[in-house]
């Protein structure tokens, strides 16, 4: 019996620009990133901030209309799809109708020169890897989302790519079935060691399955890290806000001593690690499970009013107006006596809030 | 990269296309053949080193065709690029440089020298007097241009167009090619006939004068003179046929979608009947009915003593037999329409307090509006490009379409006469074609976004639903009428002297005999009834084919000059049949393509008459089948040829097939475009029949009719039992397209308003 292998080749990204015919604005602008061989790579944002014509580029479907595109440290710019050593996984899984589950998943081997028998046989190895095997003389539409999904992985994995690439391939499965999928893409990903890049616009998601994620927005790379790098020390606004959710609140820099900060919120005082900024106006982001509520007027919190108090079951979720906006924060104490109108204090933990550009 | 290392010296496209070049240059016959493109008795008759015969190299090597030599010396170049890749800027360039010069090389000599020596006065005085002059080219000619052609959009694919992909690129020049030369070519060389003067001059004041003169354009008939110009009566039978057809096929979509009347399919059913009659089958069901010995006329007259008269040959005849054969296109057109209009908006209007009626006049009459604008222009294409009503009916009723015939055929032959004729006829289906794409296309209120509309129509108020009953009911029983009258009347003996009933037509046409050799087919319409197969079966699947290339490249690849080019292979939609057949006859009948009297040239006015049919049949179902098969074929490493054969062609084959059949059906009732065409070999049925009525055979005729109406209905119904019962199959995509909306689909794909067209009928 064959068995898949990888081929895993790293991806580079050399100030490639695209523009559509047509469209004023580029599409993905002046892009330059670095993918390595091995690892599970996402590139996450809301719609329409370029990741999907950055994979699409990847796979060879669209042309960049600058720069440069490297696999494996060779130069594929100008490679159509066919001639690319890149599989793709597609949102809709793309299967072919006309054709039964082994059918669709050698459909690919026919063309890569191997004999009928050594297709027949990876194609076997393939199923038996996302655990499909026996249902080889299946039409697509007699197999569950699920299962269509798994022939989809299957058929671009016995490929043995040099990247494999997946298009939201989650957004078609009900919510627990998607946890289970991708837990299994990302233990086929590691047993393998292939070079996955995976886009979604589902941070949660991303969070979960990715050894780095590239997060985009308006054509550009907004901020490229490990999973908890993006969501402890966010760049900019955009990332704070778009990888779980922060609050953002304007401040002042008045010194900076090393990579310690002194930073003024209003009357607050804060010791903060600088992250590169400046003295001068700056912004903190704070997440709502970082922030402490306690009774009005205790020292080194700032002054606020409770505006609504809902209660989701597992926690709190409050809304309160203070001098510097509305805050919003979550209270995992639910038998906590908070009631709309009341005065409280907000305090700020030592790892609470994050210095960031204004 | 994946496991394609292995290298060529050279790009094997390129080695190939040079190949084909020289096999047409040195090994086959550069001229055409007497003896037809299939005959082969070439062989054995002097081949090689006779002239008639010879290849361009030999041609060349005896001195006798010196200008040849350069093409071969072209179709060598390429190996010059021995070692350099694909994407080398130097083989791209020079591919282009070579193929464009040998191209342009073959026509320059095509066109340069004509049947007597030189075309050009410069180039006389420049090299004297030729002694040779030019003959029709045959499979070399065709085999070196074939390579220069492709070798160009090899060049051009190598400097990265279309993501360099060679097939893609191949076959839009090769469609390009083929509509420039196969229509813009003959409707460019009809204009320059236009223009031309008896003595063979150019002079536009000439021409302007012809353009405007009364014939066409005299409004006497409005002053009490006896008629007016041909242009106002076609025009004005157009607009009548139009606003009928509109009418009635409102009337017809509202029957079928809002009154809850049952039998809907049988209403359906109807619309398949002028697709498969030849366009003056009517004309002749008029004549038998409302003719001077026509069973209507003689009964009225015997009952109130009156005179019969002629009164039905002329406006009111054509407008008759228009109407009848055009109105199931309008009803196409509307029932998508009609269903078309979101049932939430109607709801909405009901619950806002409207009544029935209210919301039907404010709300959904308003919301159809494009659709009765695009029914309207659809019918006055078809009535402008009829051809075969008006040759039976039209009396001293002149119209453009006739006219344009009899300038060719009768005793004037003034072919410059007929080519300003066509023009005019085509300035009006063109301007119609044009407002039916840019102005209403646009403007279409019925969108089916596929996302769920819940509701149901509203039912019409009771009154109108009766009204609409009688009418609707009216024409169905007339029509009805109408096509028993030509089942009938083809075992009438005499129709209107002798009403005795007898087989005689059948047998004189269709009789079958016995000798020596086996079956004798002693008939006299076997000959262009077998003609007829043999082209429309040869023509079929070339239509279709070409049809789905187009569809693909149009749906699935971007390329700069897209929407010119989809215009341009949907025009000739627009372009009457007797335009297309003048324009043939005038571009065909002389050297360097001379195929006037040959079966090609049929075959080759059907595929292009006709090549919309597949364009609109490929188009509707390509566009439901999702792009990411394509593109997840490409990832898996087949390329777009690979992609296009086994991907998107096997979930095509109920289109490929409707495509099929539809052409086929179109290239059996054909008539306009084909009576220009015909020779004493290849004659075909319509022609063949309407040369009976000419003679007053109408027996014959009718019976011969009956004939081809029931042939094509049993191939209809046979290709209707292979595509439903295809459908039945677990595919998930072509849902809900099985029984009659396939062939709707084809005829009017896309009758959800978006821009259709089926012109030049007949």
């Amino acid at each position: 019996m064959a068995e898949i292998r990888s081929n895993a080749a790293s991806v580079t990204f050399d100030h490639v620009t695209k523009t559509y015919p047509g469209a004023s604005m580029p599409a993905v602008d002046d892009i330059s990133l670095a993918i390595e061989a091995g690892k599970l790579v996402t590139l996450l944002g809301p719609s329409g901030c370029g990741k999907t014509t950055t994979l699409r580029m990847i796979a060879g479907l669209e042309m960049p209309s600058s720069g440069r595109i490297l696999i494996g440290g060779k130069d594929v710019t100008r490679l159509p799809a066919t001639d690319r050593d890149v599989s793709m996984v597609f949102q809709s899984y793309a299967l072919f109708p006309h054709m039964t589950v082994m059918e669709n998943v050698s459909y690919g081997l026919r063309f890569s020169g191997h004999d009928k028998k050594e297709a027949a046989s990876r194609a076997h190895a393939g199923l038996e890897l996302v655990g499909l095997t026996g249902l080889e003389a299946r039409l697509p539409s007699e197999l569950s989302g699920g299962q269509q999904q798994r022939v989809a992985v299957a058929r671009a994995l016995v490929l043995e790519p040099q990247v494999l690439l997946f298009d939201e391939p989650l957004s078609n499965l009900d919510a627990k079935l998607r946890r289970h999928v991708r837990e299994e893409i990302r233990e086929i990903q590691t047993k393998l060691g292939l070079t996955v890049v995976y886009v979604t616009h589902d941070q949660e998601e991303a969070l979960a399955v990715s050894d780095r994620i590239i997060v985009m927005n308006k054509a550009v790379i907004a901020q490229d890290g490990t999973p908890r790098e993006l969501y402890d020390a966010p760049a900019n606004a955009f990332v704070a806000d778009f990888i779980g959710e922060a609050n953002i609140l304007d401040c002042e820099v008045v010194s900076v001593e090393g990579d310690e900060a002194a930073v003024r919120l209003g009357s607050l005082a804060l010791k903060l690690p600088a992250r590169g900024q400046l003295v001068g106006p700056a912004k903190l982001a704070v997440r709502p499970s970082r922030i402490e509520i306690g009774p009005a007027g205790r020292p080194r919190t700032i002054a606020g009013r409770l505006e609504k108090v809902t209660y989701v079951g597992s926690h709190l979720e409050l809304i309160i107006g203070t001098p510097h906006g509305q805050v919003f924060a979550i209270s995992h104490n639910i038998d906590a006596p908070f009631q709309a109108g009341d005065s409280v204090g907000i305090g700020f933990p030592e790892r609470g809030p994050v210095l960031i550009k204004a | 990269m994946r496991f394609r290392e292995t290298r060529w010296p050279i790009e094997p496209v390129a080695v190939l296309w040079m190949a084909v070049g020289w096999l047409g240059f040195a090994v086959l016959p550069w001229y055409g053949i007497e003896d037809g493109f299939f005959g082969f008795s070439w062989l054995f008759d002097g081949y090689p080193s006779d002239s008639e015969f010879a290849p361009a190299l030999v041609l060349a090597l005896k001195g006798e065709k010196l200008w040849l030599a350069p093409l071969g010396l072209l179709l060598v170049v390429p190996l010059l690029l021995w070692g350099r890749t694909k994407s080398d800027p130097v083989f791209s360039r020079l591919l282009i440089i070579v193929s464009a010069a040998g191209f342009g090389w073959l026509l320059f000599q095509g066109f340069a020298i004509g049947l007597r020596g030189w075309q050009f006065g410069w180039l006389t005085s420049l090299f004297g007097e030729l002694g040779d002059r030019q003959f029709g080219m045959g499979y070399g000619a065709l085999l070196v241009s074939g390579a220069f052609l492709f070798l160009f959009t090899l060049g051009v694919a190598a400097r990265g167009a279309v993501s360099g992909d060679v097939f893609v690129v191949g076959s839009i020049g090769f469609v390009v090619a083929m509509v420039a030369i196969f229509i813009f070519m003959p409707i460019l060389m009809m204009l320059a006939n236009a223009m031309q003067t008896d003595d063979g001059g150019y002079s536009p004041v000439a021409f302007l004068a012809k353009l405007f003169s009364s014939r066409l354009w005299s409004l006497a008939c409005l002053a009490g003179g006896s008629r007016c110009g041909v242009a106002w009566n076609s025009l004005l039978l157009a607009v009548l046929v139009g606003l009928l057809t509109m009418f009635l096929g409102l009337v017809f979509a509202l029957v079928v979608t809002r009154t809850g009347f049952r039998h809907g399919k049988l209403l359906r059913a109807l619309t398949v009947l002028p697709i498969i009659t030849p366009a003056f089958v009517i004309g002749l069901a008029i004549i038998l009915l409302f003719g001077l010995s026509g069973a209507v006329t003689q009964s009225v007259a015997g009952a109130f003593g009156l005179q019969p008269t002629r009164w039905v040959y002329g406006l009111p005849g054509l407008l008759i037999a228009q109407v009848l054969a055009f109105t199931p296109i309008a009803f196409l057109v509307l029932m998508g329409v009609v269903e078309g209009v979101s049932p939430s908006m109607e709801e909405a209007s009901q619950t806002l307090r409207a009544s029935r009626w209210q919301t039907f006049w404010t709300v959904s009459l308003p919301l159809m509006r494009p659709g009765l604008a695009n029914a309207f222009l659809l019918g006055f294409i078809e009535s402008m490009a009829d051809f075969g009503n008006p040759l039976v009916l039209s009396g001293n009723y002149d119209v453009l379409s006739t006219e344009i015939f009899f300038a060719i055929v009768g005793a004037q032959n003034d072919a410059a006469l007929a080519a300003i004729l066509a023009l005019v006829l085509l300035a009006f289906t063109l301007g119609a074609f044009y407002a039916q794409r840019f102005w209403i296309g646009r403007r279409s209120y019925t969108t089916v976004t596929g996302k769920g509309d819940a509701g149901v129509h509203p039912r019409l108020p009771a009154g109108l639903t009766y009204a609409l009953y009688v009418i609707a009911g009216l024409w169905t029983a007339f029509t009805v009428l109408v096509y028993t009258v030509i089942f009938y009347g083809s075992f009438v003996k005499l129709w209107g002297v002798d009403q005795s009933l007898t087989l005689e037509h059948y047998r004189k046409a269709f009789s079958v005999g016995w000798n020596e050799f086996g079956i004798h087919w002693s008939g006299s319409a076997w000959s262009s009834f077998w003609t007829t197969m043999e082209i429309t079966l040869i023509s079929a699947p070339l239509t279709a084919g070409i049809g789905l290339l187009t569809a693909y490249l149009l749906v699935r690849q971007n390329f700069r000059g897209k929407n010119a080019f989809e215009f341009a292979t949907m025009l000739s939609f627009a372009i009457p049949g007797t335009v297309i057949g003048v324009s043939y006859i005038i571009a065909f009948n002389v050297p360097p393509i001379e195929l006037t009297g040959t079966g090609i040239i049929l075959v080759l006015s059907f595929i292009f008459r006709n090549m919309p049919v597949g364009v609109r049949a490929g188009v509707a179902s390509m566009s439901q089948i999702d792009r990411s098969l394509d593109e997840s074929s490409l990832t898996l490493g087949a390329n777009s040829w690979q992609t296009f054969r086994r991907v998107i062609l096997p979930l095509l084959r109920s289109a490929m097939l409707a495509a099929l059949v539809y052409s086929f059906v179109r290239a059996m009732t054909a008539i306009s475009a084909v009576i220009f065409l015909v020779s004493a070999r290849y004659d075909l049925s319509t022609s063949y029949i309407v040369g009976r009525v000419e003679n007053n055979e109408y027996g014959i005729a009718i019976a011969y009719s009956t004939v081809l109406i029931v042939v094509m209905l049993m191939v209809i119904g046979l290709m209707q039992l292979l595509v439903g019962s295809r459908n039945i199959g677990r595919r998930g995509i072509q849902q809900g397209d099985g029984g009659w909306s396939v062939r709707t689909n084809v005829s009017l794909p896309g009758t959800a308003g978006g821009p259709t067209t089926i012109a030049g009928a007949g």
